[in-house]
């Protein structure tokens, strides 16, 4: 299995190659200099020309990519135009808040989205699979822009429920100490109450909203998946055994239908990451999604890139993890895999 | 000697988009404790949707409509389907057709065979492995190769025994086998069948064995029934049927034996095909392809009359069939 | 009955039979047909804008900004005094359009790459499939995210950078039906039958290929208007004052906490309506479809 897993990653480099190809082109497409970013244009001849050279624009394309390819390996993704840091380090001081919100995201529609599957799958066509399917198929379609701001009007402004969209806590609270950068933990580990209790109530919203788009797609994944278990040879065989109808279901059915749910996880991480970037900017959450927003807003391409590079390598790594969870649950592919 | 199994007037329907389809007609038979008896027919004829209806594991569209199935003077068709659960194993066991398709292809066979002893014979740890160790040996395999592996691994005859294996681990008093040897090579069918027959001798194993292959009805059985459309055609002893067959159909099946024919010459066949069961013929439903069909055929469905021996048909015109 | 009376009759039994037809067919798939009512009704809708809208999409009245909805004002006023349910009505044509466009446009050129990988093969397979897959790395959204960026924010950008987005997923179903026919090629020509391989593409592979297709690209035009309007939401799509859903509810931002829950309110709803309905379609379309329940 070592071996494999050694493998795929090095399959990896050449998408991660067209990857970083593709956004490079993307970053020549814009129309305008580059330049014009930097400076003004009222500089002399003299001033474009050496910004033009210090930045390797009068490079032939190729050298270019190289050069950009290179840097890239070194950790070096530019220079952000607004926060004049380096964008790896802006990259990193972010990432712990979309880190939490994505994470509680994805938890909460695990745990509501599986069951809800099963449920609909066990219980076809009565009143639980429909009303899942209405659930899905809200998910999907209301925008989660949409909703981010329709529950914030009704839960913040009308009904005071939950605090303003001041972002992750209380402005007048101090953050929890430092220990792993999710809020959550640092002050319940820290026993911080009073923080955790603002951490939870401002993360309840965008995590909710965050959380009813993906669970859409893994309840419904989950109810095919279960559904083709039930009708299968090996269900049918089980329950003849006398198997209770309880074992059938979590133990037999079940881990079959794991096997599409988790690749649906992988997918729908992908929504997430496009998610945020539409949803922190709601909440005033310093991650980064309100990162590449307001670097969208002030042209900042190399924050842009960066959070692109960033976003896309994270959903290649977590497409291998799937396939390693995949080997690692049904023997057949481990068989397949090992006989190549 | 008491009918461990007596089904009667059993009635089952499949919802369709142009009306009910029947697929089984009012079949009755009973089977003794401790004998082996032959379900046979073609396809389409009912015997599967027999045997499911006993264990009550039709698929989710199919209803049954009419009928009684007594197992032990119980009438399983009223029990809850957790009642019917604890029969299921620990009662009545069912093999399929497709050995394979019926072993989770996530578990090792260990991890089944754990689930099956702990749920019925509340065995765990060190006396489920002996156990496992024993039904595996007495199915003819060798459990320290067999056990640990999944079934993608395994040949289609050694699931099939596997498939036994779970099936005996409850000690239940009949088992259903459905087709347990049509998927399978010609010489491993014929240990299978010698495996039943041994288990039934060793265990006193009430066995219900479906197929449409005569020949294996004529190795392992005491009785058979010959089921056609639903409805059952012919029932009897195997010796008494396959030397003096009444019913037109059974007549054409033991005549379209390849065997019969070695010595060169047409394998008979039976003209025409079987209907679709959602045109179903009026009156006999064989009297369509019957050569000896006659007015009355199409009009009136024939009951079945006992012609003694132990031998029952259902044929107006019994009497002419040689 | 004179000939043209007999033909009238007929033509009118006509219609009422098609009608009666419908209404039968929809009470059979109730999912697909109020899917199908509700697209009838946008497209209505973006067709009949100016004549239904009681103002212009552009037009601005500043003695009303920020007015709730009331009679005069459906759907309440903008920041600047537009009425926001004439801009939701003028907005359906432009979503409508951006999603056909990115629909049409991604299934054209993924098709087409599809059709050619899997035709020729190696190794135009081979190039072309690494390019979707290449595609396929980045998170949907993302990537429509760095087109659009690249190429600045316009309806037709949008509209290309959607497209875009989609490309692997058509060349992929539409390359792994040409595979088949390629298998069954062979396997006709063991046969002996030599049929000219472009017959057998025709008559027997398309029509089992354009389902799946036809299934995905009826989804694809609910997720080309919500991923249009996100675009525009953060600014890298339709540019004000152009009356697009997503930037719509841009401007809706601040006035949430203000309390003017409509501006985006709307808008958004629309959005939510439009996907809606595609989604039934679609999903209707695949249950229907489906070779299960033949």
């Amino acid at each position: 299995m070592l071996t494999y897993a050694v493998r795929r990653l090095v399959l990896l480099v050449p998408v991660l190659l067209g990857v970083t190809l593709i956004t490079f082109t993307l970053t020549r497409v814009i129309p305008g200099n580059p330049i014009d970013q930097l400076i003004s244009p009222l500089a002399s001849q003299q001033e474009r020309q050496r910004l033009i050279h210090q930045h390797g624009l009068d490079q032939p394309i190729y050298d270019q990519y190289f050069t950009y390819v290179r840097d890239l390996a070194h950790g070096d993704l530019g220079t952000s135009f607004t926060t004049s840091q380096s964008v790896l380090k802006d990259l990193v001081s972010r990432f712990a808040a979309t880190f939490e919100l994505t994470l509680y995201a994805m938890l909460v529609a695990i745990l509501i989205g599986v069951p809800l599957g099963i449920a609909s799958a066990v219980w076809v066509n009565r009143w639980v699979d429909h009303l899942a399917r209405v659930l899905s198929v809200s998910g999907i379609a209301l925008p989660v822009f949409w909703t981010s701001l329709t529950l914030l009007y009704l839960l913040f402004f009308r009904l005071h429920v939950l605090p303003a969209p001041y972002g992750r806590i209380d402005p007048g609270i101090t953050q929890p100490r430092h220990i792993t950068g999710l809020f959550t933990v640092d002050a319940f580990f820290t026993g911080n109450w009073n923080a955790f209790r603002s951490v939870a109530e401002a993360l309840i919203l965008p995590v909710g909203v965050l959380a009813f788009v993906v669970m859409a797609p893994i309840a419904r994944i989950t109810r095919s998946g279960m559904l083709e278990a039930l009708e299968s040879d090996y269900v049918r065989a089980a329950r003849s055994l006398g198997l209770s109808e309880r074992s059938v279901v979590l133990r037999h059915a079940l881990r079959n239908a794991l096997l599409p749910l988790i690749t649906m996880i992988a997918v729908v991480y992908g929504y997430l990451l496009g998610g945020v970037v539409l949803v922190e900017e709601i909440f005033a959450w310093p991650g980064l999604g309100r990162y590449v927003f307001d670097g969208i807003t002030s042209s900042d391409y190399p924050a842009v890139q960066g959070f692109i590079l960033y976003a896309t390598t994270i959903y290649i790594l977590l497409f291998l993890v799937v396939d390693m969870l995949y080997m690692a649950i049904d023997p057949r592919i481990r068989t397949a895999r090992e006989r190549r | 000697m008491a009918p461990i199994l007596e089904v009667s007037g059993l009635t089952a329907e499949f919802p369709s988009p142009s009306g009910a389809v029947r697929v089984l007609d009012g079949v009755d038979f009973e089977v003794q404790d401790g004998e082996i008896l032959g379900i046979v027919g073609e396809s389409g004829s009912g015997k599967t949707m027999t045997a499911l209806s006993v264990t009550r594991l039709l698929p989710p569209a199919a209803e049954i409509v009419g009928g009684e199935i007594l197992f032990r003077g119980s009438n399983l068709l009223g029990l809850s389907g957790r009642e019917m659960n604890r029969i299921r194993g620990e009662q009545i066991s069912m093999i399929f057709q497709n050995p394979r398709a019926s072993l989770n292809p996530l578990y090792r066979v260990e991890k089944t065979l754990e689930h099956v002893l702990g749920t019925h014979r509340n065995l765990s740890g060190e006396s489920a492995r002996r156990a496992a160790f024993e039904l595996l040996a007495d199915v003819g395999l060798q459990p320290e190769r067999v056990l640990g592996r999944y079934p993608h691994e395994l040949s289609g005859g050694m699931c099939q025994r596997v498939m036994i294996a779970y099936a005996l681990a409850s000690r239940p008093s009949m088992l259903i086998a459905d087709e347990p040897t049509t998927a399978l090579d010609v010489t491993i069918q014929l240990q299978i069948i010698e495996l039943l027959s041994r288990l039934r001798e060793e265990h006193g194993l009430t066995l219900i064995l479906i197929t449409h292959n005569l020949s294996v009805v004529a190795e392992l059985c005491d009785r058979v029934v010959v089921m056609y459309l639903g409805k059952i055609v012919e029932e009897g002893p195997v010796l008494e049927i396959f030397d003096r067959p009444k019913h037109p159909y059974t007549v054409g099946l033991l005549a379209s034996r390849p065997a019969v024919h070695a010595g060169g010459g047409d394998v008979a066949t039976i003209p025409g095909q079987v209907p679709d069961a959602r045109e179903r013929p009026t009156g006999c439903p064989f009297h369509t392809r019957c050569p000896h069909a006659k007015e009355l055929c199409s009009e009136q469905p024939p009951a079945k009359e006992e012609i003694g021996a132990g031998h029952a048909v259902a044929c107006h015109f019994w009497r002419e069939i040689s | 009955m004179s000939a043209a009376a007999a033909a009238a009759s007929r033509a009118r039994g006509g219609i009422a039979g098609r009608l009666i037809a419908i209404g039968r067919w929809s009470r059979a798939n109730p999912v697909t047909a109020a899917g199908f009512a509700i697209i009838l009704s946008l497209v209505a809708m973006a067709m009949l804008a100016p004549v239904v809208a009681p103002f212009g999409a552009t037009d601005l009245d500043p003695t009303s900004v920020l007015a709730p909805p009331s009679a005069s004002h459906f759907f309440g006023t903008g920041t600047f005094g537009e009425d926001i349910f004439s801009r939701v009505l003028f907005g359906a044509r432009y979503d409508l359009l951006i999603g056909f466009g990115a629909v049409a446009i991604g299934l054209f050129l993924g098709c087409s790459l599809g059709a050619v990988a899997g035709f020729l093969g190696d190794p135009f397979d081979e190039v072309i499939m690494r390019v979707m897959d290449m595609l396929s790395a980045f998170p949907g959204f993302i990537l429509a995210m760095g087109i659009a960026g690249a190429l600045g924010p316009s309806l037709r950008n949008l509209v290309i950078a959607i497209s875009l987005v989609n490309v692997p997923i058509y060349a992929r179903l539409m390359r792994a039906s040409f595979l088949v026919v390629k298998e069954s090629q062979y396997a006709t020509a063991a046969i002996g039958v030599g049929a000219h391989p472009l017959r057998i593409l025709v008559w027997h592979l398309l029509p089992n290929t354009w389902t799946p297709i036809f299934v995905q690209a009826t989804l694809q035009f609910g997720y080309a208007i919500l991923d249009a309007a996100g675009l525009s939401f953060i600014g890298l799509g339709v540019r004000l004052p152009t009356p697009e859903w997503g930037v719509m509810m841009s401007l809706g931002i601040e006035r949430i906490i203000s309390g003017q829950w409509w501006v985006s309110f709307f808008p958004g709803l629309a959005i939510a309506v439009a996907v809606m309905g595609f989604n039934l379609i679609g999903d209707g379309l695949r249950d229907l479809l489906d070779p299960r329940r033949r």
